[in-house]
């Protein structure tokens, strides 16, 4: 069951197009990347999610029936231009945050409490926002985001701007979200932390969707039937082996032996390649190479650009 | 709903905590006093040094008159910083000659042909540096006085006669409708209650008009805008502001109100230890008021601390005479009115912003009708039934102002009526006006904004 839905979202701006018909699915329980180059309308989404801006067109749908205001509640937004009331004290400032999602004072208190303490930043309560680091600011904020226990939360690029502690804890954090039953949605262009993090995404380019799925789907279906093969023997051998039926795109040498990487014939799979070979060479690894999500990436995007 | 109040807890305890709002609250009515005393006392002070002037009086024929000829000789009083040496046998030429050298500041030169002057004549006056306006007057005033007497003198005039020549008149103003009571109208407390209250909006909405401006600014350069705006709508978001921030502007309001009166009764009870005399004295606090010439004879005689009790106790004689539940109301609504109006236009320059020097093209739209304002209220507290003030009454953007300085001396209800409405709905136009270049604004980073843009967010769905 999706969680979330966002049906053929059109938004308009005076002079451009933000977002052309874009259509997300988010599966309840799952973490689901929003990926795209700059300018692609990413933000301008994640904000229509946030019913912080209106769609032109388009419906949203939240737990199957259509989006209410009341549902903001339900939703934790960490913006990509993050900040905090600079003269306003940390614990003060959390608890007002909490309160403006609907929690009780007495609640608020009870969930900083807890999160201040696993945090390990109760020192922090009495201070001005101010007088913190960055880093701490930013993990005083992402308490405040996640304080009220929100069903669906959204994070726009999450990791810029966080050192690698944090970016990791920051990762832990949201696997252990969604452990508990927490649907994410996140935008980013840090294409290692999908292939980590992400169940499904959505690829926007130029206002549209171009590419979306299942991240394993995807590079599945982006494979392009390249194998990586390490042998013991004479490579002139093995590369003769394979003539006509592969295209030898690399070729280098290591320590343990030597390797070829080739794109093989569509019609060949990696048991006739490795018969092929077998003969002439002692084979010491074989392996389909899957495309990272990066390299898919840039792929897809540069495709639709020279269109 | 909840959640606005949250907002306006916010806006009124982050600033009702600040030092500088504990600071203003308690010094501000004595920068009050300062405001209306220094000018007052600033006038008076002048020069500590002592000017010079030499007087040379020369005949008929232009030559030098001997001491005991002299016409002119004491004409003009000498003052604490300025003293006249009146020469003799002198000629301007030989004066002037010597100036340089010599201790004196000025040279007045007086022939005796000016005591048979027509309406206008004019003397020489010679400086090392430009006289003061108030020594050129006092210069003046003393010839004139001088050449006045003189004529009548010359046709024989005696001198109790010449002695009772000058009357003083005063305009007693009564209202017709206390006809045949001639209850004289209190205009004096009048104006000074319309311009009072008419600068205290005026002084309201440019400071905590601005305050909502940079409170905007804050939450748009410190990033924290986005993060609320996605648990409260815009909207409420800036009339939680708007309001918190009009509500601190009130407690200080009443807190100066409160502080003022204790002062003053502190300084009544100091200064004022004999109040039997004052009660007696009651009678007559109107004339003591509005016009100095009848004051009563034995109320000269007191001493200083007892005429300003008496002053204290007339103004508040006058202000009785004046329908100060209407003009509180009256008061109540136009600062209220006025602050939402501007404060929403504030808030959405902050919002159209980056930093609070982008802030000056779009403020000067909004401080020429609030500085316009008054200057027609100046205008209206001493002609309050003037076309202008009129006018300018009704305006949204200069009424709660200008309507001030004319409530005290009555306004038809039709006009109070249709200021009101006119108020209010310009409020809810600019309020709504604001909104939508608002929400647009807090997100809109590092760009310059044109008129022309704000009008595209204007027309914006959402």
């Amino acid at each position: 069951m999706y969680l979330f839905t966002a049906n053929n979202i059109v938004k308009r701006f005076s002079n451009h197009l933000a977002l052309d018909r874009v259509s997300i699915n988010v599966p309840e329980g799952t973490v689901f990347g929003l990926l795209g180059p700059n300018g692609a309308g990413k933000t301008t989404l994640l904000r229509i999610i946030n019913q912080i801006t209106a769609p032109d067109e388009g419906e949203l749908f939240f737990e199957g029936r259509r989006f209410a205001g009341t549902d903001i509640a339900s939703i934790g937004y960490l913006p990509e231009e993050r900040g905090l009331y600079k003269k306003m004290k940390v614990g003060e400032q959390a608890l007002y945050l909490a309160r403006l999602k609907g929690l009780s004072r007495h609640e608020a208190m009870e969930k900083l409490k807890f999160w201040f303490v696993k945090f390990e930043i109760q020192a922090w309560w009495n201070k001005k926002v101010e007088e913190l680091s960055k880093g701490m600011q930013q993990k005083v904020q992402f308490v405040t985001t996640i304080l009220h226990e929100p069903r669906l939360l959204i994070f726009d690029e999450p990791f810029s701007g966080f050192d690698p502690i944090n970016a990791n804890l920051l990762k832990n954090e949201i696997l252990e979200l969604k452990k508990k039953g927490s649907t994410i949605i996140f935008s980013t262009h840090d294409m290692a932390s999908v292939e980590e993090l992400c169940d499904n995404i959505s690829l926007i380019n130029k206002s549209k969707t171009i590419l979306e799925g299942n991240v394993h789907d995807i590079k599945m279906t982006h494979r392009s039937n390249t194998f990586e093969v390490g042998f013991r023997g004479d490579p002139e051998k093995l590369v003769h082996a394979l003539n006509g039926n592969c295209q030898v795109i690399g070729q280098y040498k290591d320590r343990s032996g030597n390797f070829v990487k080739i794109t093989a014939a569509e019609k060949l799979s990696g048991n006739d390649i490795l018969t092929l070979v077998l003969p002439v060479a002692g084979i010491t690894s074989f392996n389909e190479v899957i495309p990272t999500m990066n390299e898919i990436f840039i792929k897809v995007v540069e495709a639709q650009n020279h269109q | 709903m909840n959640k606005i109040g949250l907002i306006i807890g916010r806006e009124y305890i982050t600033r009702v905590r600040k030092k500088s709002f504990i600071i203003m609250t308690i010094i501000g009515p004595v920068l009050f006093a300062a405001l209306i005393i220094v000018p007052g006392w600033l006038a008076t002070v002048e020069d500590d040094e002592v000017k010079e002037i030499a007087v040379v009086e020369s005949d008929a024929n232009g030559m030098p008159v001997p001491d005991s000829l002299q016409f002119f000789r004491d004409v003009i009083p000498n003052k604490d910083n300025l003293k006249f040496t009146y020469l003799h046998n002198m000629r301007l030429e030989d004066v002037l000659a010597t100036f340089e050298v010599s201790q004196y500041d000025g040279v007045l030169f007086l022939p005796q042909t000016l005591v048979s002057a027509g309406k206008e004549a004019s003397v020489e006056f010679y400086f090392r540096k430009p006289p003061s306006l108030g020594m050129e007057v006092h210069i003046s005033k003393a010839l004139e006085d001088f050449l006045f007497t003189n004529k009548l003198i010359v046709k024989n005039i005696p001198a109790e006669v010449i002695q009772s020549l000058e009357t003083k008149v005063n305009v007693a103003q009564i209202d017709w409708k206390n006809w045949p009571s001639k209850k004289k109208d209190v205009t004096g407390a009048k104006r000074g209650l319309g311009y009072a209250s008419g600068f205290l909006i005026y002084l309201f909405i440019f400071m905590f008009g601005a305050q909502v401006m940079r409170g905007v600014l804050e939450e748009k350069t410190s990033r924290i805008v986005e993060v609320i705006v996605s648990s409260v709508s815009p909207f409420q978001l800036m009339m939680g502001k708007i309001i918190g921030i009009g509500l601190i502007g009130l407690t200080q309001f009443v807190a100066w109100i409160i502080l003022t009166i204790g002062i003053s009764n502190a300084a009544q009870v100091v200064f004022m230890p004999k109040p039997a005399v004052v009660h007696t004295q009651q009678a007559t606090p109107a004339d003591i008021m509005s016009n100095n010439a009848s004051m009563p004879t034995e109320a000269v005689q007191t001493d200083k601390t007892e005429n300003a009790a008496l002053m204290l106790n007339g103004i508040m004689d006058q202000l009785g005479q004046i329908n100060l539940l209407l003009v509180l109301g009256a008061f109540i609504f136009y600062f209220i009115g006025g602050y939402v109006l501007y404060g929403s236009l504030f808030a959405a320059i902050g919002a159209a912003a980056d930093n609070e020097t982008d802030t000056q093209q779009f403020m000067l739209p909004i401080t020429i009708p609030l500085i316009l304002g008054l200057f027609v209220m100046i205008n209206s507290f001493l002609n309050p039934s003037g076309k202008l003030a009129f006018w300018f009454s009704l305006i949204p953007l200069t009424s709660p102002i200008v309507m001030m300085a004319r409530i005290p001396f009555g306004v038809p209800v039709t006009q109070l009526l249709a200021s009101a409405v006119i108020l209010i709905l310009t409020f809810l136009g600019t309020t709504w006006l604001a909104a939508k270049i608002y929400r647009t604004g807090i997100l809109m980073y590092g760009k310059k904004v044109s008129y022309r843009e704000l009008w595209k967010w204007v027309r914006y769905k959402n």
